[in-house]
This record gives structure tokens, sequence and C-alpha cells, in this order.
């Protein structure tokens, strides 16, 4: 009852420190907000540098939208990419950063997290904005895809606060969670069809029929639920399609799962956290 | 609204674990054979106490006795390992002023902020914006980041903020002592306010003084144990008592307690002629003379003198640190003087208490409580109602003066 209560009270100050989050971000930067997109845009000259000019990495064409720009089959990885990964890290440090509040003053814990994770879901939304003003100028007719892209954001952000309320608590009892988590992102960077497009994965996996589990190459790669939100992602809005359904209820599940399993980590590990910061 | 206590506290223990070596790593954790070795320690124990609605309460103690670990279980900060504890109505905690400014957001933006931290919605906190800031006195300042703030302009806004959180229970702890005099003297009065409207407050302090005027209650906390719970007076002086009887009374009026670095070791009244007497006259020049002798230096002491009616009346209770008179140390022997050009006390028999602390006044070196008695006799001021005279003038306009 009282937690329910404490719920209430929370949505005012989870806005304020999501507000907090997003000033401070960008303050005493010439150019201020304009980094938030500075930063993908730069990734992406580099990658497009690397993987299509050097690499010769070259994605089929959208079908049907028939476009081929490597920038954009890109970006339309990208931003998801970086929502994961701006998010686990932003949720992973938001009780430490934050030790000297909850030292001092009593509010639901989790409201950190979720601030933390909504500031990035802001820099998200801005991007995939400018991200679809572009599609646009290309001619890709993106706009009767965004309330499902807003939809595929959503349950997203779903997966990504379970990982942030896990981590967050796992942080402040083990300092190293920080170090593992930059190489496991690494490694699920590259197990991420971002930077290449996915048919490369299936035709390795046909070359080689080694099994694990009694699974391929291919299925093992399509546990990653990465590869699904960013299919899912690109069929939305690089190739103008419906996403299977298969897949989004597989993502579902990974949502809900990551989500259940974080708020209960959450809760039995943050009884302490006062002591323990 | 139940009539029941504001805030009950029923069988709290509290448990530390003190590690020998921290583990925050994996590491130690999946490879350390042994369990990590730690020590418990019980900050509370057994702690029962009930703080009625609407009532001042003081938690007192020594360092490390606890306190501050319960007002942060009260707080809802910590949770204690045992019992529980219930606070009816809205509870705000004055724990660290400022907690959760952002350095980089100008004071404005910080206010909304750490308002809505302390649980304010942005209406209420509009409402109170401006006596927020009033209260603060930083009009000008407002809208300057609060990283190019003084420290005493950032806890001021902190305070103003925390105070105007208008909460039903209140938790404060040592936080009073905030700012210059006049800012001080604005608190004072917001918390005599508070009081005044029914607020229940609970007090975590060191400063005795403000302790005792302030609370209606006051508990004492020993070791994690409450050892006594009653009224201001009577537990601050179980409170000063156990701190100090390293010494025995030594068979003058009242009782001496204190480490006897340096001791008071005579107390004299000395009449205009400068004589040594017990009996002087209402309206006499007087001086009130202690003979000390320190058997080390002793930093910065603070003598202090209290004056008490045969019924226990405090009259006065000077001292030199309120006095901007204390010496940077003493050593070997010598007097200090309090004189005294007109003794204001009408007549009557009143006790004398000195003593010799240090100069957070809160450890003495030694306390003769009650220990030099004396009369005075009538005298010009020619009073008889109460303790003193004001040793004013009476005056009438021209329809009332005398011999018309």
């Amino acid at each position: 009852m009282t937690k329910l209560a404490d719920y209430a009270d929370a949505r005012e100050l989870t806005i304020n420190l999501t507000l907090r989050e997003l000033r401070g971000k960008y303050k005493r930067s010439v150019i201020g907000w304009s980094w938030s997109l500075i930063n993908p845009l730069a990734t992406v000259l580099i990658y497009s540098l690397v993987f299509s000019f050097f690499l010769k990495v070259t994605p089929d064409g959208g079908s049907p939208s028939g476009l081929k720009v490597f920038a954009l089959f890109l970006l339309c990885g990208l931003l998801p990419w970086n929502y994961l990964s701006n998010g686990m890290v932003g949720g992973m440090s938001a009780l430490v950063t934050n030790a000297n509040l909850i030292k001092k003053v009593y509010f639901p814990r989790e409201v950190l997290v979720v601030a933390s994770l909504i500031s990035w879901l802001v820099s998200m939304l801005i991007e995939m904005g400018v991200l679809v003003v572009i599609l646009l100028l290309f001619g890709n007719m993106a706009l009767p895809w965004i309330p499902l892209a807003l939809l595929l954001i959503l349950l997203q952000s779903v997966f990504v606060l379970g990982l942030g309320l896990m981590l967050s608590v796992l942080n402040v009892y083990f300092r190293d969670v920080q170090h593992f988590i930059g190489i496991i992102l690494q490694i699920w960077f590259y197990a991420t069809p971002i930077v290449y497009p996915i048919n490369v994965v299936e035709r390795a996996a046909a070359d080689h029929h080694f099994r694990i589990l009694g699974m391929g190459l291919d299925s093992l790669y399509h546990l990653n639920p990465m590869v699904g939100f960013v299919e899912a992602y690109r069929d939305l809005l690089y190739d103008l399609r419906l996403p299977p359904a298969g897949d989004i209820i597989y993502l579902a599940a990974w949502s809900v799962a990551t989500m259940t399993i974080g708020m209960i980590v959450f809760n039995r590990l943050s009884g302490n956290l006062a002591e323990e910061l | 609204m139940s009539s029941g206590p504001a805030i009950s506290v029923r069988n709290v223990s509290k448990r530390y674990r003190l590690y020998h070596e921290r583990n925050q790593t994996l590491k130690g954790t999946l490879l350390q054979r042994k369990r990590v070795e730690f020590e418990e320690f019980w900050a509370l124990r057994d702690v029962s106490l009930e703080v009625p609605k609407g009532g001042t309460f003081g938690l007192i103690g020594e360092n490390g006795s606890g306190k501050s670990t319960l007002l942060k279980c009260m707080a809802r900060i910590l949770n204690p390992n045992e019992g529980a504890i219930t606070v009816n109505g809205k509870m705000s905690a004055l724990l660290e002023l400022g907690a959760g400014f952002h350095p980089e957001l100008s004071g404005r933006e910080n206010v909304f902020l750490n308002g809505s931290i302390l649980g304010l919605s942005k209406r209420q906190i509009e409402e109170r914006f401006d006596e927020i800031v009033d209260f603060a006195g930083l009009q000008h300042f407002i809208d300057t980041p609060v990283k190019n703030y003084s420290s005493g302009m950032y806890v001021r806004l902190g305070f103003s903020v925390a105070i105007n959180v208008d909460p039903e229970v209140l938790l404060v702890d040592e936080v009073l002592a905030v700012g210059d005099e006049q800012f001080q003297r604005k608190c004072a009065e917001k918390f005599a306010e508070l009081k005044e409207s029914g607020k229940t407050i609970v007090i975590v302090s060191h400063a005795l003084g403000s302790v005792r005027t302030l609370c209606d209650e006051v508990a004492l906390l020993e070791h994690g144990r409450l050892r006594v719970i009653g009224p201001p007076g009577q537990v601050i002086d179980t409170y000063l008592g156990d701190v100090h009887t390293d010494r025995a009374p030594d068979g003058e009026l009242g009782t001496r307690w204190g480490s006897g670095e340096a001791r008071i070791e005579h107390i004299e009244l000395l009449d205009a002629a400068g004589s040594a007497t017990t009996e002087v006259q209402t309206g006499e020049p007087v001086t009130f003379r202690f003979h000390w002798e320190a058997r080390q230096p002793i930093q910065k002491p603070v003598f202090g003198l209290a004056l008490y009616t045969l019924e226990g009346v405090q009259v006065t209770g000077p001292n030199t640190r309120q006095a901007d008179m204390v010496p940077d140390t003493i050593s070997g022997s010598g007097t200090v003087d309090l004189r005294v050009d007109r003794l204001l006390l009408l007549p009557g028999t009143y006790d004398l208490t000195a003593s010799l602390l240090d100069f957070t006044c809160s450890h003495a070196y030694d306390n003769r409580h009650r220990a030099f008695r004396f009369d005075v006799r009538r005298g010009e001021p020619q009073e008889e109602q109460g303790i003193v005279s004001l040793g004013g003038t009476w005056a009438h306009d021209r329809n009332g003066g005398p011999g018309q």
C-alpha cells in the first residue's frame, strides 16, 4: 500500500530527475544538444568508411523499399544499439553515482534507474526523428510505420530497463560489473547485425555445420534478442515491411522476462543500499 | 487523523557488518572458499519508543550511540533488522541540506529538483517558490548555477527548500546551526512556528542547549540501547552526569563532575570594595571570580557561570564564549572574573554553578554544580516581584507626572 503511494508521488520526481540528467548532460558545452546527433553521425562516418568502403560490406537493397544506402542501413541498427548500450551503462551507474542522495533521502530507488533510462529514451527519440527525416529525403516513405516503430521502442525500453535494474544493484555490490559490461557490450555489438547484414551469418552457417545443443550457428545467432530488435527496426524503417509476428512475440517474451528478473533482483538487493554504497 | 503517536518504534534493532576486508569484486566472492570475515555490530538494540503527535522529540547520546541510525531508520533510509517503525503522516527528513543539488543547474532548477526529491509536487513548489527564495535570501542569485554559490548560500537554499516541505513529521539531524547569525534566528523562528502549528519534530543533536529549549521530551541512547526517556532537563542531566563522572563530588553543595585536566579550585564573590563575601545588595557592583588550575595546557577553554534560585530556576548563564573572550590556551593557574556593574538580582538566596568546558561546550573539564551559595539583600531598585529587576526607570507623560 505505502509502496503504491510512493510510486504515485514518485512520478514527478522521475520527471525532475530525468530533466536533471538531460540538462546536466550537455551543460557547459558550446553546441550542447547537437552532440547527441554528432556522435552517431561520426560513428556512421567511421563505420561506413571501414565496412562499406574498405571491406565492401554490401547489404541487399531494402525490400520492398529498394533503398540501398549503407549509412542508412547502418543507422537503423546503430540507433537501437546505442539506446541499449547507453541505457545499460546509465542504469548500471544510476545508483552508484547517486550514492549521496540514497544515503540522505528516502524515495523509491527504482526512480533513479528509470530516470536515467528515460533520459536516453529522449535521445533515442530525437535521433530516430532525425533518421526518419533523412529516410524521407532519400525517398523512403517511413511515416506510416512510425506508430509500430514507437511500439518497438517501448518494447525495447522494457528490455533495457530490466537489464538496468539488475545491473544497477549488482554494481553496488560488485564494482567489476562495470568492467565486465564493457567487454560484454563489445561482444554483443558484433553478435548483432549492425555493421553487417544478417545474411552474412546465414551464409556462414550454411558453410559450417557444427552444432551446439542441437542448434546450428544460425539458430544460436537468433537467440540474441538484439538480433530480433535490430531486424525489426530495419524491417519497419529501411525495408518498409512488417516484421515477422514470431520475432515480435519472441522479443516481448525477452522483455517481460528481463523486466521480471530485473525487478526481483532489484527488490531483493536494494534493501540495504544506504549501507552498502 | 488518528490520535495515535506520530512515530512508533517497536523493538527496533539494527545490525551493521564491519568487514575486515570488504569484497567488492566478483572474483573475491566467487573464488574465496571461506566466508568473508566480518564482525557484527549492533548499532541499535531493541529500542522502543513513541513520539507523540505534535511533540518535539530529542535524541541525544554520545557519538556512536545509535541516534543517527535510529533517525535514518525512521526516515526509511535504513531498514531495521528487527522490529518495526510506523510513521503516521507525511514525513520529511533534513539529514543533509542540498542533497541532490546538481552543481551545473541554477538555483531555480535545483529548488524544483530538490523539492520533488523531498516529495513536493510541481504546483506546491511553485506556490512556495518565492517564500523559499526569500527565506534563503538568494533573490539575486536564483538563476546562477549553484556551483558558484558559497557554501553558506548552498546550505541556506537547501535548508529553505527542506523547511518549506511542510511535512507533518520532520526529522532533523544536526542542521540547526546553519548560516550566519541572522539566518539562524530565522531558522529558530521557523522551528518555533512549525512547533506551534502542531508538527511533530524529531531532532538529533549534540547541541544540548537547543535540545533543552526546543524539546518536550528527550531520549538518551547509549551503545544502541535506550537508556532513559523523559523531560529534557532530567535526561540531559543524566547524560552529562554519565559523561563526566570520572571525579567524585568533593563535599560541597551540589555535585561536581568533569574530566579534570583543569579545575575550578575556588569560587569567590567580591563586593564593591573587592573583599570576598557571601552577602551582597541589589544594585551593588560585584565580581564573580573563579580561581582555576590547569594541570596541562588547555586549548580554548570556556568558562561559564550559572545562577539558580533555591527552587532550581536558572536565572542566567553567561559564558566566555558568548562574550567572545576565549583565550587560545591556558596553563598553570589563574583567575577569571565576571564583573557586574549593577547586580540586578532581587533579594533572595542564589546558588552559583561554575563550569570549565571545551570550546564546543559539550565536554566538561570541571563542572561545579550549585557549588557556591550567596544571599542578596534589599538595595536599589527596591522591587519585590520576581527574581530580577530590569533596572529600568519609569517616566510619565505630562498628564501624569509626579507632584502635579
